[in-house]
């Protein structure tokens, strides 16, 4: 337990990937089975004790401590876990030496099985045991809530590197596999075969595209390629297959290979024969695709009411076809899938997945325009949930990651604005140094004339140069600091102008400015314009209503 | 403070605790004696505890101090100090009227002193800052049987357990084994920490060049003419960018989060304070590497110094006042809060000297 507690502490505090990564992958490396195991099946969320609940850890602090030093604590430190791991007494334990600390396996194989009256005992006699370090994993682990900033994905990630292997043949045998995962672990190690994955329904590895720059067009031939619509919605997998005992069974996998099948009921009786599609989560109304705005109402929900599921109806626009029952499609090259999607989608015969549709054209210049005009080019009147073309190889198998030349992605022009720098705030990590998230306003009508009004927050999009530039610009122009914030100056003819590109706009009544724009980055710094021909509010709110 | 709310405890018969010393603006005054300990504001006579520089100011007539202690506001306000000075050594009584004064080694960093205060048969012991841990870079801290114990409570809650400092130091070289091409930088109080950092590196068995910024090097230098080893120590002013990696460099703490930070190769952000304690603490400042190191007793360390003190009333100042009174009161003690402004913590407050950053 020491040995995770350590590392989940480590990763709690540590901001860069490849560090996390080979934080996890040396701990996997110095830690045996099946202790690794263990910890690998709750780093990837594997893992959930039902009967742990804060009020019984809060039960266990308050028999033991002061109530007034227990309250004082508790405000100072701001989190339960935290608070009692750090008071809690240690019963003294005289004429016996301290035991040693449980290991992980221990902890997690007797929460399994322990009853619900037997668990406060079980847990102050670990409490006893652990050092602050080790009860704060300990409470972490056994209420679930970890968040320490690390992904399934990631887990997986650094165990597959423990053997140099691809994390997405870990992926795509993970659902076949369970804690503490030995068979994952002597495979990892050279010791044995790769474990066969006997799930019906697993995920596949997704192929993703690569942004296309003007000058890649030169070197491209128009002919070899298929374009369709870019759809603004969740990249989705779905997958139904045959159980051992011969029944339909349909999982929905995010594009990182997370199971969100709990989230659309709705979806899955449409999915009624076995095969694998890749396509996109929309919400239709009457036939008409919804903009991302009104499909976010459907994510990370926790209870997925009957009235949810009504106002927001699901739907999947299929694009490629993984798998046609028992068969592997991925070696196909594309057109030859495409037909395969086409007979499976009809023969589904089902009003909630339909095919994305194939833009025709001729040369680069054609499918410019389209691109430009989705909704005279077919899209017709979904065109606003067109986020641009995709471009893919007639002969492109389906290859897992983003192989080279084989899809791209044509997206359309962002929205673009010219606002004015506010405020800046110190990054964390490598640009701990640095003043890297900026707050930027837009004009508006003030009590007292023009006032800059805040319109968002943006912390990339620039190059490492002009973030040199940006920093400089924040330490000599900083008119007030409030702990890790400066205010830089904003005035008419004093300020910077950033060049703020953006996806989408919606209303936000959170927001001062009453709008918050998707996806807003930094593209261009506006050295040559004085602040007061920034942009206005004005111009945001028309933007909405073109968007809307 | 009025000298209403200070009734008479019914123990005492002669002299009342608040006659011999009594917190005034510039600070704890002793009247009878003519002094005032760590004064925030120029007095003619000051006794001073120890050298951080929130307790030991420049500007005194005459100072009374450890020689350590009086060396070290030598190097940081230079020779014109104060008017006058007096070494005293731990043990040694020295006589001001009617009161007796004694210098009591107080753990917190070298030079460090608690000073009791005596006046016909009443004790008081100011603690000025204190830790019962072991510290290889001072002497170490001694109880003081008194009637009136002062003690600081900078981690003053239950929630503060500093643990073993070597553990931490083996966090910082598990992490340096690890993580060989980038550097370590460990933000450390100048005085004191510091200098407990490197020799409990040392002590683990790191014997490789540590290196430090230029705000460090006149205090540790005095340390090592103290007797104290410390191994091979290196400005890292100079040093090229690729060759620090896999290094370990102490520096101020404010200089941790700073431009000068972008001469490491992708730095790994250490920080040695009994404030790691508390994960919101340590987010907040973007430390990635806490390390629970602290110059101050922590909890246990308050509680089970004011219990072995034998003092029936304890006042308790800088810090968490709250929780450590409530606690006396529930062991049947007299204590009441210490109304003493201008003593900061130095973890927080240190700032680089302008124009180091260039320099260091």
């Amino acid at each position: 337990m020491n040995r995770f507690a350590e590392l989940l502490d480590r990763l709690a505090y540590e901001p860069g990937r490849n560090n996390k990564l080979r934080l996890i992958t040396s701990y996997f490396r110095e830690t045996e089975d099946p202790d690794r195991g263990y910890a690998l099946a709750a780093l990837t969320g594997a893992l959930s004790f039902k009967h742990a609940k804060p009020g019984l850890i809060r039960d266990l602090i308050t028999d033991r401590t002061d109530p007034v030093l227990f309250g004082l604590s508790y405000d100072y430190v701001g989190d339960l876990s935290e608070t009692v791991a750090l008071m809690w007494p240690k019963a003294a334990l005289p004429g016996h030496n301290n035991p040693p600390p449980p290991p992980l396996t221990e902890v997690v194989t007797t929460l399994r099985t322990l009853g619900k009256t037997e668990l406060p005992r079980q847990l102050a006699r670990w409490l006893d045991e652990l050092d602050e370090t080790g009860r704060w994993a300990l409470l972490k682990l056994v209420t679930g809530a970890m968040r320490i900033g690390i992904s399934a994905r990631l887990a997986k990630t650094a165990a597959a590197a423990l053997g140099d292997k691809d994390p997405h043949d870990v992926e795509l045998m993970w659902p076949g596999l369970s804690p503490p995962y030995l068979d994952l672990f002597a495979w990892l190690e050279g010791r044995s075969e790769k474990p066969v994955n006997r799930d019906p329904t697993p995920f596949r590895p997704v192929m993703l595209a690569h942004a296309i720059e003007d000058a890649d067009f030169a070197n491209l031939d128009a002919s070899d390629f298929v374009a369709e619509w870019k759809w603004d919605g969740i990249r989705i997998q779905a997958v139904s297959g045959r159980d051992e005992r011969g029944h339909i069974q349909v999982r929905l996998y995010s594009r990182t290979g997370e199971d969100i099948t709990k989230s659309f009921p709705d979806l899955l009786p449409s999915l009624h024969l076995p095969g694998a599609i890749d396509g996109e989560l929309l919400v239709l109304r009457d036939g008409r695709v919804q903009t991302f705005n009104v499909l976010q109402q459907r994510l990370n929900r926790k209870v997925v009411s009957p009235k949810l599921m009504k106002e927001f109806p699901i739907h999947l626009r299929a694009y490629d076809l993984l798998g046609d029952d028992e068969n592997d499609l991925r070696e196909l090259p594309f057109i030859e899938r495409r037909v395969r999607l086409e007979a499976f989608v009809k023969k589904l015969d089902d009003p909630r997945v339909d095919l994305s549709p194939t833009i025709s054209f001729d040369d680069w210049e054609a499918l410019a325009a389209a691109r430009a005009d989705p909704a005279s080019a077919g899209a017709g009147e979904d065109a606003e949930a067109v986020e641009g073309v995709m471009l893919k190889r007639r002969d492109a198998a389906y290859l897992p990651g983003r192989p080279k030349g084989q899809w791209w992605k044509w997206k359309r022009d962002p929205h673009i604005i010219d606002a004015v720098l506010m405020y800046a705030q110190r990054g964390h990590g490598k640009r701990s140094s640095y003043y890297s998230d900026y707050t930027f306003g837009v004009w508006t009508k003030g009590d007292g004339g023009d006032e800059l009004v805040p319109v968002g927050k943006a912390y990339f999009g620039f190059t490492d140069e002009e973030l040199l530039q940006i920093d400089r610009f924040v330490r000599r122009n900083t008119t007030e600091k409030f702990g890790p914030v400066r205010h830089v100056v904003h005035e008419p003819d004093q300020g910077l102008v950033l060049e703020v590109a953006f996806e989408g706009l919606q209303r936000s009544p959170r927001h001062k400015s009453g709008v918050a724009m998707r996806f807003p980055r930094i593209s261009r710094l506006r050295w040559d314009k004085p602040p007061r021909e920034a942009d206005r509010l004005e111009t945001l709110e028309r933007m909405l209503k073109t968007v809307q | 403070m009025t000298a209403k709310n200070w009734a008479k405890p019914a123990y005492i018969s002669k002299m009342r605790p608040q006659d011999i010393l009594m917190p005034v603006a510039a600070g704890l005054c002793c009247k009878p004696g003519g002094f005032h300990i760590d004064p925030v504001r120029p007095v003619e006579r000051a006794v001073i505890t120890h050298g951080h520089s929130d307790h030991a100011r420049p500007g005194h007539g005459a100072v009374l101090a450890t020689q350590e202690t009086l060396d070290m506001m030598r190097l940081r306000y230079g020779d014109n100090f104060a008017r006058s000075t007096q070494a005293v050594a731990y043990g040694e009584e020295i006589r001001l009227g009617d009161i007796r004064i004694k210098f009591h080694p107080a753990g917190h960093v070298l030079g460090s002193a608690q000073i009791a205060v005596t006046c016909k048969d009443t004790c008081i012991v100011a603690s000025g800052d204190y830790k019962d841990a072991a510290d290889p870079t001072c002497a170490p801290f001694e109880v003081v049987p008194c009637d009136v114990f002062i003690t600081e409570a900078t981690f003053g809650l239950p929630v503060f357990r500093h643990g073993n400092a070597a553990d931490e130091v083996k966090k910082l070289l598990a992490s340096v084994a690890l993580f060989p091409e980038r550097a370590h930088l460990v933000g450390a109080y100048s005085l004191g920490k510091a200098q407990r950092v490197i020799a409990l590196l040392r002590a683990a068995g790191y014997d490789t060049p540590i290196y430090l910024h230029g705000a460090m090097e006149k205090i540790t230098r005095y340390y090592e003419s103290r007797g104290i080893a410390l191994g091979d120590l290196r400005p890292v002013k100079g040093m090229k960018k690729a060759d620090l990696a896999g290094t370990i460099t102490l520096a101020p703490p404010s200089a941790t989060s700073d431009i000068w930070t972008r001469r490491f190769p992708d730095p790994v952000t250490a920080f040695a304070s009994g404030w790691m304690r508390v994960r919101a603490r340590a987010r907040q400042r973007g430390v990635e590497l806490p390390l629970v190191i602290s110059d101050h007793a922590d909890w246990d360390g308050l509680t089970a110094t004011i219990e072995a003190t034998g003092a029936g009333e304890v006042w308790v100042t800088h810090g968490q006042e709250d929780p450590l009174v409530h606690w006396c009161q529930t062991r049947g003690l007299t204590a009441r809060p210490l109304d003493l402004v201008g003593y900061g913590d130095e973890d927080e407050g240190e700032a680089v000297p302008a124009g180091e950053d260039a320099e260091a």
